[in-house]
């Protein structure tokens, strides 16, 4: 059962610059899900060739668009691709779980959902730092506000997709405001949304790669400036 | 105080109007008329007061300005400001288009190679 389901399921890894970790990351996932494409957003490091020996399918964006366009890339390569029903967006930098994303595709299946959103704040196996416990908050609550739909966590990058979600879901913003706007595309499609509490493993990797709480506020003016 | 109170109104009227555009999202032909009239009438205002520059004083004293050189002042970084906000979007509209173009191409790469048969499993 399970089986199928991953063999139904694309995952798809926006890949910048993570050359060290990332063929470990997607040989690790290709044991649950046979189906990867990443991303590579322009990398100046070898990560496309490191991401093809760990068994996905690689697409090249010719120069850096961010990770926004990598997703909707990613997406519309997936979409293309015969029996591909559930689509997960899946972070390179080793910080999501593959069983976590397998049990938001086991949740997606039964049907009634259109998208599945991770959470770190359902149950207390995240520890991340208080600083960034409070920014998070606080987009939570500004996004709430602004887009009607009610997430405790606005800026996880694990999601699972249906079909429908995978096709209407826009992404304008080139920089970090995609995960914003994936939240009002929610709102603005009516898409049947649950969340999902998972683990996110902060390493010492994945928070020197992580972003500042500086970029709240550019994520802020992105989201309003036209 | 109250003598400047018109160019007060004048100028905060501009850049609230400047402020709406920033954040209404405006289609691009209105958006290029408006940007074109607005570069003929500052033509025609900057050849005005080359012929007649005594316009540009009285103009001045009208709004409660005390001389022409100080509203010809605020006149520029009115239209220093406008035209960066212009530019901003145009490089913001560019930078869109560009990201379909480049994700476009690395679709149709993707499908070149997905049909060409691969020599590694």
């Amino acid at each position: 059962m399970s089986a199928s389901l991953a063999a139904r399921t694309w995952l798809v890894v926006p890949l910048y610059n993570e050359s060290q970790v990332v063929s470990e990351v997607v040989a690790q996932a290709r044991k649950t899900f046979p189906h990867i494409v990443c991303v590579d957003d322009g990398s100046s490091d070898d990560s496309a060739n490191e991401a093809r020996l760990g068994g996905a399918v690689v697409v090249k964006h010719p120069i850096n668009l961010g990770q926004g366009a990598a997703l909707r890339t990613g997406l519309d390569y997936a979409l293309r691709q015969p029996g591909a029903d559930f689509f997960v967006t899946f972070d390179s930098d080793g910080q999501h779980s593959v069983d976590d994303a397998m049990s938001m595709v086991k949740r997606l299946s039964k049907g009634d959902l259109d998208i599945v959103v991770g959470s770190r704040f359902l149950d207390n196996r995240t520890k991340p730092g208080f600083v960034k416990v409070v920014v998070l908050k606080m987009a939570v609550k500004f996004e709430n506000i602004m887009t009607g739909v009610k997430l405790t966590d606005a800026h996880n990058g694990l999601r699972a997709l249906s079909r429908h979600a995978a096709q209407v879901i826009r992404i304008d913003q080139n920089r970090m405001a995609h995960a914003s706007e994936i939240v009002a595309e929610i709102g603005r499609n009516k898409l049947r949304y649950e969340e999902m509490p998972v683990h996110l493993v902060y390493t010492e990797y994945s928070k020197s790669k992580g972003q500042s709480v500086w970029n709240s506020v550019n994520i802020l003016s992105d989201l309003f400036l036209k | 105080m109250d003598s400047q109170l018109w160019i007060k109104i004048l100028l905060i009227a501009v850049f609230v109007i400047f402020a709406v555009m920033l954040v209404l999202p405006g289609r691009g032909a209105r958006h290029l008329a408006v940007r074109r009239i607005a570069l003929v009438l500052v033509f025609i205002a900057a050849i005005a007061a080359i012929v007649y520059p005594e316009i540009l004083n009285s103009i001045a004293n009208l709004v409660g300005v005390g001389r022409g050189t100080d509203l010809l002042l605020y006149a520029m970084v009115v239209v220093l400001i406008g035209n960066i906000i212009s530019t901003t979007r145009r490089h913001r509209q560019m930078e869109r288009e560009v990201t379909q173009l480049a994700r476009a191409l690395a679709l149709s790469e993707a499908e070149r190679s997905d049909a060409s048969p691969r020599k590694r499993s």
